[in-house]
């Protein structure tokens, strides 16, 4: 009699921790859930509510201004050319950095990180002094007629500053990881440096890279403090998305900020999911 | 006619093996002109620029109006933005890793959510919901509580735009834990908050320090989203990052490169030791 | 078609640490010689000089009558096998064993003909779609040999293609590999550290030790007629005893080993003894052949070992068919009479052991 209820006591037990593990769980992850809407969904809902608050059809509104898809146009020029060139130089120096053994390579090492320790307001502010009067480089582009600052050149020179570890910091430990021997036996097979590293070593890194170039993308797509500093907001000529939506902002045309702000986040989400896509690619191959 | 197609022969090897050279060093003076170039560069004219004169126009700076204040509210919300996402960082880390629930991968693809969309944007959404447009904005405001141009609305600005740093340095050193020794210390009787406590706790702390450090150096120098939510009232929700912007603005850039170059120092300062932790951590792996 | 390779005065120095030092050697065409040696001998190093993957310090190298030394590993056209056979991750099996085809723009129905001709060879016709990751190990490697043979190279290197299976795949493999070698007939140059390996598939063997060459020769040789004590040591088991020189022989306990030379008294010398060179017999008393205690009996099946403590406290080990044991019992006093002997001197000083003069092979004398 007295056995069968100590077992019965013991399964109650049991049942009870389990249940009160499965509460503490759900307590959990409600928290979670909790924090990331408070910081995350309400407010993008609130700039959807924001945004279509004239009315859905007058969303479409502020693209059929001219400033605004020069500004758009700008963002997607300065994006392509950071992507470019911090992708390019990205994998040489990832190469050199994880292939080569010199004296300084920690040094390099730690200062592909420097970025992401200055403001970007810092950046444009050095862009300036590289660049505006009384800057080390002035004489030299004002002699030729050529203008960086409150023009092209300096945004995308800011953009690409911004940007440069994202590729870097991705294409590094996936290097390091296939190592040298598939390199080596397709130079045993005839393969030129140039066939190699085309054939052999960028489809084995393909992922890792294209994960850095999502990251990179939406870095130079979101960029403001630098090119804010940089551009001298003259409108139609150099006047970023961003820079447009700040400037809308600061002139209360809260209606047209809201609506590109939108926009922007709807791009964003969409390089999210290429981001977590590619994310889920490159574990998939760290796996086989 | 042998001879002269050897000689060839020997003329073709010998620039093989110097062509082969020069490809090794033009590939690592590409890259250093490029680190040196892009990064090494502004990083010094800013220092040069801003103690070129001593430490006078770091003076003039700090006399501006509000600069001190600014320091401090900066420091001060970076160092709230890093407690309190390293709590609720590390929750959400180890929700995603040991957790199976419906939206998990949704709940994942959300905390990267801040790693795609443009600082500008975060804070353009903050004011949309907490601005005095919004209802929720009034009922707040109603009850005492202001999130838009207050200091509030700088802390949930940093808080979005830093939510993935220390998840992300979490996830992979737990995914990494082998859970036989939580299972060991559940066997002699451990809580599960216990088990934590004693054995997941220890082994991720590095993580939690490196992923607390890279978000307050972040925090330090967040532009975008401060700029729009804090209404940079001068003595109240300035920050430092706005401020050099302000002084760059009015053409004092010695001044506004005195103040960068601290906030600089701090922050390079902080990622040192974040890239010191983690490599040691590497070191100590088995 | 197939050419020989050749190399003189080989070495390799990384920063302080000298790998190679001093190699020279032949490969004869056609023929299948083994860098033998234990890991850090410095064998895999001389290979990759030969394939280019590495500079010389110093040295060259020749490939039939050509100079290769200062060629790049894309001119020298030779086929490499890797230990873990570094098969394109991302190719089929197909696209691998046709990758150094494609690289040299062999007409696309060459190349064709070609992977189906090497795929038939390594028998693996069915497989061309597959990943290398949905291979086993022998396959891959399998794979490895037809992608490195594509190319009709000259020359053959093996960087110790089998060192990753398991035993059972090693032999098969092993056996394949001869059995390809007599029918293909490429120069064949195999890195290993597999003595059965280098015995059973070369026709000469290069023995290595910390960098240098201890002795080249035929299987047999090496086995046999150990140079150094090194080899006498590594190649095949052995018994190592201490002894001294006296009067023209080297002294262990009770057992004189003859020595050529005139080596002066009182040097100390090691003597190597194969297992199955040692006689046991029941003890007859008196004078004779040496005696020893039986210490030991290890039967395995119709082999027995024995370990026998001779008169000095030394042990050796004898290996002989079980029923010649059979009124053998452990503490029992027997007779040892060893068949064959080599000695080495050591030298007190750094316990090199150079040999002790030509033709130190004796018999114990009884």
């Amino acid at each position: 009699m007295s056995a069968g209820a100590g077992v019965r006591r013991k399964h109650d037990r049991a049942r009870m921790r389990r249940g009160r593990g499965v509460a503490v769980r759900g307590a959990l992850v409600t928290v979670c859930v909790l924090y990331l809407a408070v910081l995350l969904l309400a407010p993008l809902g609130g700039i959807v509510w924001q945004a279509r608050k004239p009315g859905w059809s007058a969303l479409g509104d502020p693209f059929t201004r001219s400033d605004v898809v020069h500004a758009f146009w700008l963002t997607a020029i300065i994006a392509l050319i950071t992507v470019a060139v911090t992708t390019a130089f990205g994998v040489i120096v990832a190469w050199v950095l994880i292939r080569h053994r010199f004296r300084g390579r920690a040094l390099l090492n730690g200062l592909v990180d420097l970025p992401f320790a200055l403001s970007p307001v810092t950046v444009g502010l050095a862009c300036v002094l590289l660049f505006g009067r009384g800057g080390w480089f002035h004489e030299f582009f004002a002699a030729r007629g050529i203008q960086i600052i409150f023009a092209l050149p300096s945004m995308v020179l800011v953009t690409i500053f911004i940007s440069i570890p994202f590729t870097i910091r991705e294409v590094q430990p996936v290097l390091e990881e296939i190592g040298t021997e598939e390199e080596d036996a397709a130079r045993t097979l005839g393969a030129s440096v140039l066939q190699t590293f085309f054939r052999v070593t960028l489809p084995n890194i393909r992922w890792g890279l294209l994960y850095g170039i999502a990251l990179s993308a939406a870095r130079a797509i979101g960029e403001i403090g630098a090119v804010l500093v940089v551009s001298g907001l003259i409108q139609g000529r150099t006047e970023t998305a961003t820079l447009y939506i700040y400037r809308a902002m600061e002139e209360r045309k809260t209606a047209s900020a809201y609506a590109v702000a939108l926009t922007l986040a709807g791009v964003s989400i969409l390089i999210l999911a290429a981001i977590e896509w590619l994310k889920h690619k490159r574990t998939r191959e760290d796996e086989a | 006619m042998a001879s002269a197609a050897h000689a060839v022969e020997r003329r073709w090897s010998l620039s093989s093996r110097t062509a082969a050279r020069l490809r090794h060093w033009s590939l690592r003076t590409a890259a250093v002109a490029y680190l040196l170039l892009m990064i090494a560069l502004p990083a010094a004219v800013v220092i040069h620029k801003g103690f070129a004169r001593g430490l006078g126009d770091l003076r003039a700076a700090l006399a501006y109006p509000g600069a001190t204040g600014a320091i401090w509210l900066t420091l001060a919300t970076s160092t709230a933005a890093a407690a309190i996402n390293a709590v609720f960082g590390t929750l959400i880390a180890f929700v995603l890793v040991r957790f199976r629930f419906p939206g998990r991968r949704l709940l994942g693809a959300l905390v990267d959510l801040p790693l795609a969309i443009p600082t500008l944007v975060t804070g353009v959404m903050l004011v949309a919901l907490y601005g005095p447009n919004s209802p929720i904005g009034r009922t707040l405001e109603g009850v005492g509580i202001q999130v838009v141009f207050a200091q509030l609305g700088i802390l949930l600005a940093l808080l979005v735009v830093t939510l993935p740093f220390v998840v992300r340095a979490v996830q992979p050193v737990l995914l990494e834990l082998d859970p036989v020794e939580e299972e060991a210390a559940r066997t002699l009787g451990a809580s599960g908050w216990t088990t934590f406590r004693r054995i997941v706790l220890p082994a991720i702390r590095p993580a939690i320090a490196a992923g607390a450090l890279l978000v307050f150096a972040r925090s330090l120098g967040e532009f975008g989203s401060v700029v729009i939510v804090s209404g940079n009232i001068t003595g109240r929700t300035l920050t430092a990052p706005v401020l050099i912007f302000q002084l760059a603005s009015q053409f004092k850039p010695e001044q506004a490169a005195a103040v960068a170059s601290v906030l600089f120092a701090i922050s390079f300062g902080t990622v040192l030791i974040t890239t010191r932790l983690t490599r040691a951590r590497k070191a100590e792996a088995p | 078609m197939s050419e020989p390779i050749r190399v003189q005065d080989l070495t390799k120095r990384f920063g302080d640490f000298e790998a190679v030092r001093d190699v020279t050697f032949t490969a004869e065409a056609g023929s299948i010689t083994a860098l033998l040696g234990p890991s850090g001998s410095g064998k895999s190093t001389v290979l990759r000089m030969i394939a280019g993957l590495e500079t010389p310090t110093r040295g060259r190298i020749w490939l039939g009558d050509e100079e290769q030394t200062h060629k790049s590993v894309q001119e020298r056209r030779v086929g490499f096998v890797f230990q873990h056979y570094a098969l394109f991750r991302h190719m089929t099996v197909w696209e691998n064993v046709r990758f150094g085809l494609a690289v040299r723009r062999m007409p696309k129905r060459e190349q064709r003909a070609r992977v189906e001709e090497l795929l038939d060879l390594v028998q693996l016709g069915p497989f061309r779609d597959r990943y290398p990751e949905q291979l086993s190990g022998g396959q891959r490697q399998r794979v490895a040999l037809a992608r490195a043979l594509a190319p009709r190279p000259n020359v053959l290197l093996l960087d110790e293609p089998f060192g990753a299976l398991d035993a059972r795949v090693r032999q098969d493999l092993r056996r394949w590999l001869d059995d390809l070698h007599r029918e293909l007939g490429v120069t064949s140059l195999l890195v290993t550290h597999d003595q059965d390996e280098a015995l059973e598939l070369a026709n000469k063997v290069v023995v290595m030790h910390e960098g240098r060459i201890e002795q080249v020769g035929t299987p047999n040789e090496i086995y046999h007629e150990p140079a150094t004590a090194f080899v006498a040591g590594f190649v095949g088991s052995a018994n190592v005893l201490r002894g001294q020189v006296v009067a023209g022989h080297v002294q262990v306990g009770e057992h004189r080993v003859p020595i050529a030379n005139d080596v002066a008294d009182g040097i100390d010398a090691q003597v190597f003894v194969r297992p199955h060179d040692v006689r046991v017999g029941a003890s007859a008393g008196g004078a004779g052949p040496a005696r020893a205690t039986v210490e030991r009996i290890v039967t395995l099946g119709w082999l027995s070992r024995v370990a026998l403590r001779l008169g000095d406290g030394q042990v050796i080990t004898a290996e002989l068919p079980s029923d010649e044991l059979s009124d053998v019992g452990l503490g029992d006093e027997v007779t040892v009479r060893v068949r064959r002997a080599r000695a080495f001197r050591t030298s007190d000083a750094l316990g090199v052991a150079e040999p002790a003069g030509a033709g130190a092979r004796g018999r114990s004398d009884a």
